[in-house]
């Protein structure tokens, strides 16, 4: 299994730990009076389940196990996939931190920081696409 | 990879690319607002990514990695209709719901979907089984 597969999916599963644990809270704020910031986290534990584990699970795994691009690059071009690595969790990351502290925190930068982490998230859902569509062929 | 796939895989990575771009603008939007209707995206951006994407990824990965009938890929009529009814159902659906389409668009949407579901399991239901009984052995 390639590097990038490994942590495309080790890091899905620190996702899918990330995400129920978000639910857990989700649930247990009525009754243990926490804090209003967990309010916030709603659309942040539904898209660490989406995007952070099931699409990084499908990114490493076609990434992996996909028809070969070329005998010379047969994982596509490999700088495209590290891309999409690193935008999408960088990505992922910085909405996981602006989105439910916006919430509570009327400082512009919480806004900002949505609007980078939108940005590349979007980039690495491009650079994949790109990346993977020639691999999806006959042979 | 059998042609049935590359279509389904080839359309989850165009709503792949179109459902992270209305996720994108409304994440945008929510840090740094641009328009109040863009909220209005929300159950294209939902069918597209969910079922447009994720699951029609899976459908397209299962019908080429299933187990096979030697070469036959069990009844491929039945994989074209699953195709075609999901794409109709996920675009009558979504971009239904967003244009403020009549509730029988919606409900004629859910239904193509149903019947994608219905079709895609005539075709892998019967290549969810053991091994051939000539290679029991290796059970």
């Amino acid at each position: 299994m390639p590097l990038l597969t490994r942590l495309f999916i080790k890091s899905g599963l620190t996702y899918f730990i990330a995400a129920l644990v978000t639910g857990l809270l989700l649930v247990a704020r009525p009754l243990l009076a926490l804090p209003p910031i967990v309010a916030g986290l709603s659309p942040v534990y539904f898209h660490l389940l989406m995007v952070g584990w099931v699409t990084q699970l499908i990114l490493g795994v076609a990434h992996w196990m996909f028809p070969k691009y070329s005998r010379e690059e047969p994982r596509g071009h490999l700088w495209l996939a590290w891309t999409t690595f690193v935008l999408l969790n960088t990505g992922l990351l910085l909405r996981v931190i602006a989105e439910p502290t916006r919430s509570v925190s009327s400082a512009p930068v919480w806004g900002w920081l949505l609007v980078l982490s939108a940005l590349l998230q979007w980039l690495a859902g491009m650079a994949f696409v790109i990346n993977l569509w020639p691999r999806v062929k006959e042979r | 990879m059998p042609r049935p796939s590359i279509w389904l895989i080839r359309s989850a990575l165009i709503h792949l690319a179109l459902g992270f771009t209305l996720g994108g603008l409304m994440l945008w939007n929510k840090g740094m607002p641009i328009h109040p209707l863009l909220w209005r995206l929300l159950p294209t951006h939902m069918e597209f990514l969910l079922l447009g994407w994720t699951v029609q990824f899976a459908m397209g990965v299962a019908y080429w990695i299933l187990p096979r009938f030697y070469t036959y890929r069990g009844n491929v009529r039945a994989v074209w209709l699953a195709f075609i009814f999901l794409n109709g159902g996920v675009w009558l659906a979504g971009p239904g719901a967003t244009l403020g389409a009549p509730a029988w668009v919606i409900l004629a949407g859910r239904l193509c979907e149903v019947d994608a579901a219905a079709a895609f399991a005539v075709n892998a239901w019967p290549r969810v089984k053991t091994l051939a009984p000539e290679a029991s052995h290796l059970k």
